[in-house]
């Protein structure tokens, strides 16, 4: 009875959702391959340790990152294909405060406010890094978030504003020409070159003993990790203790029912901005940190895991855009386990279509911002 | 104008063959269920739609005849329950597979084509058009052979439009047209299918008294010539006036039905109905 | 709008003469940016012949676009990948066999014809359409989107994998080359084509007729101008055929999709059907235009295959106007002259008044002498010298002022009336209704 029961369930289940099923399926025969794997000694377990460090770190930018572009997408209806460049031009600007404070009188201001600008200083001249330069580090990461937060106000009220009641599509095609000019601009002011930006040899890290490796965990994944989860804490408190929240989900809802009963659109749309830029010029901000090189268009390259991570927690909630970035930063680092590093950006794109044609409506799906 | 109409109607410029013949009872629904996250929205609804008869489907809001009619013409798959169609199950059909066995229907809020012109909303309707294989539509030498049939169908495309009365419109974009119109162009559309069963959904809602007139006129010329109507609407008074038979729903489930008379005198939907909204 | 019987057929001649006025008009501002750098005869064929190029190729690529998205609404932000898929396809069957011939290369191909070659390619990109089209048709535009634009850059990860790099099939050693790419060494697609024909003797005659006024390699420009003539007559091929498909029963059912695909399910159209139908066309197409453009280049580079040239597509296509072939046309001409092509030769132009070689190399001396003597000079040269990443930013402030002021186009809102026959009343032998007649020419563009 409980047999048969079961397999009816089960029948039912793969009829009804065949591509689940073979999802899942896959999902078990490659946990079973990597541990058999790892049980033979074909993959070193420090390797996989070591890949899941990256993937977390990876992970909790894209996700952090994810937050703002999740609520602009359910609250203003439309995918912001500008995001990645609030990104990077957040990053920018907490970088030239950065520089500036770390090499005030050893570099001229200019080259130091263009983030060294045609190879004219050097970020590991200048020592940076968070236990070395604290202070600056610290400016560099609340000017990225302010920076942003103005950026994306400005460019609301420039460009998107004047469109609000039209279409999604309409909207998300003025956002590419958002991305284009402000990409290329910060091609034409910081130039086209990949710079290092931190002192990457002297920042301290310990060996984490590990079977049979080890996983270096350094001061600058250290700080990753208390900047992303304190700011996604933060986010959360604010979302659930004050009235905005409650705000942001009606408006989420029903945009027009929201209006009229009297929530102030605009007003919810501006903090929207407000918020999801400052977390986004933050993610920018520590990714650089983090990986000790910053280029034009870091963000750019960023953004389809951003939304892959997005639709993959479902639009409008912030814990899907976490969970998704860190399934997506997880997959394009552990995908090396499996297949050529080349395909591991490919993958985290495979899981994101897959999710798009499962449940189109994301793990946390049908539940809106917070 | 009537009489324009009655002279129009008869020189056969509808649905290219007129209804089939078809069994006295062509659309049969059997216990339909459906069930929207955990809400019952139609619960064991059981009728039928006889020939050549205009059938009212009446309730208060949220009875579940918009669900019904979704049901009926495959926009949702119903839980359990099984709808007939001319002696064929088409439960769970693709709504098109379902438009083209004849069984066609119009949307509560009008859903013209609205940049595309009434006479390409118009051109779109009718079935087996071998111009709809894009190879014949391209290729040389095939392609006069779909402009032959076109032009066939534009003909009868005025015809239809000169029927109901909107001739002069046939340039302008469907975007444009006001409420009534737009209730007439569906309609008209959706004869030019070649259906045999017309389901309507509202067709009278945002119609002025004088428009109403006219679709009402137009319905039951084309009854008379065959079709079969079911209506959703929940204006009782026009129903009750109207339709031959009546299916009353509420909460989900079939509260009775009948001739207008035998639902009026009703005790349940002088209740649950009459009683609650009159 | 007022109009007058007979209207149809001076809209088709309407048309014609926009596209006309529009090729008249950048040959005519090419030639005087030309004479104007003192340009000689070589100088001024060449710069005409590779903006034809580029506005045929732009061309195409907006009116294969309008089907997806004009015609049909299917938010294909995914053009590149197709492009990609058709060059590297063709690449894969008509490169010669390893090791034939002297040929550098690393990997080979399977030798067969180039024809053979294109039309593998557009095959390819079809199937590629048809395999995104299968799950992917039911998403909501912003998503059908987004899984496009990862499945370019899937495409483009492949073609820069090491995995692929060189592979076995039917017992050749072929493959994708991996990030340095193809050497395309087969023979030119030209030479062949007038070999095919057999007109080798008066094309050698016409070389040697422009070799009276070119003095030096003749050959390389008339090439490259003929190339150029034969993508527009490609150009007429897609507008010939995009717009039979449009102004058909199959177009309408297209655009009743684009509209409402709920109400054309309810008329008994398959429309997922209909919208494989179109994707795989549109992506066929696009295929096709890949292997014309990078065909004649000598090699290919995975690279050359990012997201930014689906935006370019995008970007003409919305100058023309969605829906419009004729506006695709125009958008893509326009697009090509003015903003792909457009900057390069304004730089050329400035380069040859003021010597820009001295041009500061970053920002920084840039801007610092401008702040501090007030001399603007190294500013306006870098400004100069930057023009590939200032035409960007003008594409994308071009983009969004279109899309606030000018959302349909070129030439305002108007579209093809998707039929075969005019949608008039026969009036055989009776003109009773010349008016009625005349609204009803009118009526599809407006």
């Amino acid at each position: 009875m409980g047999i048969a029961e079961t397999y009816s369930r089960g029948r039912r289940l793969a009829t009804q959702n065949p591509v689940g099923v073979v999802v899942a399926a896959t999902a078990v025969v490659l946990t079973l391959d990597l541990l058999g794997a790892l049980a033979t000694g074909g993959v070193a377990v420090s390797r996989v340790g070591r890949l899941v460090w990256d993937g977390l770190m990876r992970g909790l930018v894209i996700g952090l990152a994810g937050i703002g572009l999740s609520m602009t997408y359910s609250i203003l209806g439309f995918a912001n294909f500008a995001h990645g460049d609030y990104t990077t031009s957040g990053a920018f600007a907490g970088w030239a405060a950065t520089y500036l404070l770390a090499g005030l009188g050893r570099a001229d201001v200019g080259s130091l406010l263009l983030v060294g600008a045609g190879g004219s200083v050097f970020g590991a001249q200048l020592g940076i890094g968070v236990v070395a330069t604290p202070l600056a580090v610290l400016a560099g990461l609340l000017t990225a978030g302010a920076a942003a937060v103005v950026l994306a106000l400005a460019v609301d009220r420039v460009v998107f504003r004047p469109l609000r009641g039209e279409s999604g599509i309409a909207l998300l095609i003025t956002s590419i020409g958002v991305a284009f000019a402000l990409r290329n601009l910060l091609q034409f002011v910081f130039g086209p070159a990949r710079r290092g930006t931190t002192d990457a040899g002297a920042v301290p890290d310990v060996e984490i003993p590990l079977a049979d490796g080890a996983v270096t965990v350094g001061a600058h994944d250290i700080t990753l990790l208390v900047v992303a989860s304190g700011l996604m804490l933060g986010v959360h408190a604010l979302l659930q203790r004050t009235k905005l929240g409650k705000a942001m989900r009606a408006m989420s809802d029903n945009r027009d029912l929201a209006r009229v009963t009297g929530i102030p659109t605009e007003r919810v749309v501006t903090a929207t901005w407000v918020i999801g830029a400052a977390l986004t010029g933050a993610a920018g901000y520590v990714l650089v940190l983090w990986k000790g090189t910053m280029t034009f268009n870091d963000g750019w390259l960023l953004l389809l895991l951003i939304f892959a991570a997005v639709i993959l927690g479902g639009i409008g909630s912030i814990y899907g855009a976490i969970v998704g970035g860190l399934v997506i930063g997880l997959t394009a680092s552990l995908a090396a386990v499996w297949i050529p590093a080349s395909f591991a950006r490919a993958a985290a794109f495979v899981v994101m279509i897959v999710v798009l044609l499962v449940r189109p409506t994301g793990i946390f799906g049908g539940r809106s911002t917070a | 104008m009537s009489e324009g109409v009655e002279e129009r109607a008869t020189t056969g410029a509808l649905g290219a063959d007129g209804p089939a013949d078809l069994a006295a009872e062509p659309l049969r629904v059997d216990g339909l269920e459906k069930q929207f996250g955990g809400i019952t929205a139609v619960d064991g609804a059981t009728f039928g739609v006889e020939r050549g008869t205009l059938t009212g489907l009446i309730g208060p809001n949220g009875a579940g005849k918009s669900t019904t009619f979704n049901l009926v013409t495959g926009v949702h798959r119903p839980d359990a329950g099984q709808v007939t169609f001319a002696g064929e199950d088409i439960t769970g059909m693709d709504p098109h597979r379902i438009a083209r066995k004849g069984l066609v229907r119009t949307f509560q809020i009008a859903r013209e084509l609205g940049g595309m012109t009434v006479m390409e909303n118009m051109m779109l309707a009718p079935q087996r058009q071998s111009g709809e294989a894009l190879w014949r539509s391209v290729t040389p030498g095939l392609r006069p052979r779909v402009r032959r049939e076109e032009s066939d169908l534009v003909e009868q495309v005025w015809d239809t439009l000169d029927f109901f009365d909107i001739e002069h419109l046939a340039e302008e974009e469907a975007g444009g047209l006001s409420g009534g119109q737009r209730k007439l162009l569906e309609l008209a559309r959706a004869l030019l299918t070649d259906p045999d069963v017309l389901l309507l959904d509202e067709p009278f809602a945002g119609v002025n008294p004088t428009l109403e007139r006219r679709l009402l006129d137009q319905i039951h010329a084309l009854r008379e010539r065959g079709y079969t109507f079911l209506l959703v609407e929940h204006d009782m008074d026009l129903i009750m006036e109207q339709c031959e038979h009546v299916i009353v729903m509420h909460q989900g489930r079939i509260l009775t039905q009948g001739s207008p008379a035998e639902v009026r005198s009703n005790e349940a939907v002088v209740e649950a109905y009459l009683g609650g909204e009159v | 709008m007022s109009t007058t019987s007979g209207l149809v057929g001076r809209i088709a001649d309407a048309d014609l003469t926009y596209v006309l006025a529009m090729l008249a008009g950048v040959y005519a501002l090419y030639l005087a940016a030309g004479l104007a750098l003192g340009f000689d005869a070589r100088g001024l064929l060449n710069s005409v012949a590779v903006v034809t190029f580029y506005v045929a190729v732009f061309a195409m690529l907006a009116l294969a676009l309008n089907l997806h998205w004009g015609y049909t609404g299917l938010f294909n932000i995914g053009v590149v990948g197709f492009m990609a898929v058709g060059i590297y396809t063709m690449a894969l069957v008509s490169k010669p066999v390893l090791g034939s011939g002297g040929s550098a290369a690393q990997v080979g191909g399977l030798g067969l014809p180039i024809w053979v070659g294109m039309i593998a390619g557009m095959a390819a990109a079809a199937l590629l359409g048809l395999v995104v089209a299968l799950p992917a048709l039911r998403l909501r535009a912003d998503y059908l989107a987004i899984v496009t634009i990862a499945m370019s850059e899937i495409v483009r990860f492949t073609l820069l994998s090491r995995t692929f790099q060189s592979f076995g099939l039917f017992g050749r050693t072929v493959g994708l080359g991996g990030g340095s790419g193809l050497i395309l060494d087969f023979q030119s697609p030209l030479a062949a084509l007038v070999g095919t024909l057999g007109l080798e003797g008066a094309y050698a005659g016409l070389v040697g007729l422009v070799g009276t006024v070119v003095a030096q390699n003749p050959r390389a420009v008339v090439d490259q101008f003929v190339y150029g003539l034969l993508l527009l007559v490609f150009v007429a091929g897609f507008y010939w055929l995009l717009k039979r498909a449009g102004e058909s029963p199959f177009g309408r059912v297209l655009k009743a999709i684009r509209e409402d695909e709920q109400v054309a399910g309810a008329l008994g159209k398959d429309t997922d059907r209909f919208k494989i139908k179109s994707f795989m066309l549109g992506c066929a197409l696009m295929g096709l235009v890949g292997v014309l453009w990078f065909m004649p280049q000598g090699a290919i580079t995975p690279n050359t295959y990012r997201p930014r040239l689906t935006f370019f597509v995008w970007i003409a296509l919305i100058i023309g106007g969605a829906g419009s072939n004729t506006g695709s046309v125009l958008g893509g001409g326009v697009f090509a002259a003015l903003l792909f092509q457009g900057p390069l030769y304004f730089k050329n132009l400035v380069d040859r008044a003021v010597d820009i070689s001295n041009a500061p190399g970053s920002f920084g001396p840039a801007v610092a002498p401008l702040l501090g003597a007030g001399d603007p000079v190294p500013f306006l040269l870098y400004t100069v010298d930057s023009v590939r990443q200032l035409q960007l930013v003008l594409m994308g402030v071009v983009l969004i002022v279109l899309m606030h002021r000018r959302p349909e186009g070129l030439l305002g809102h108007r579209e093809e009336t998707a039929a075969t026959v005019p949608l008039t009343r026969r009036v055989a032998g009776e003109d009773d209704e010349p008016e009625s007649q005349a609204t009803a020419a009118d009526g599809g563009q407006r």
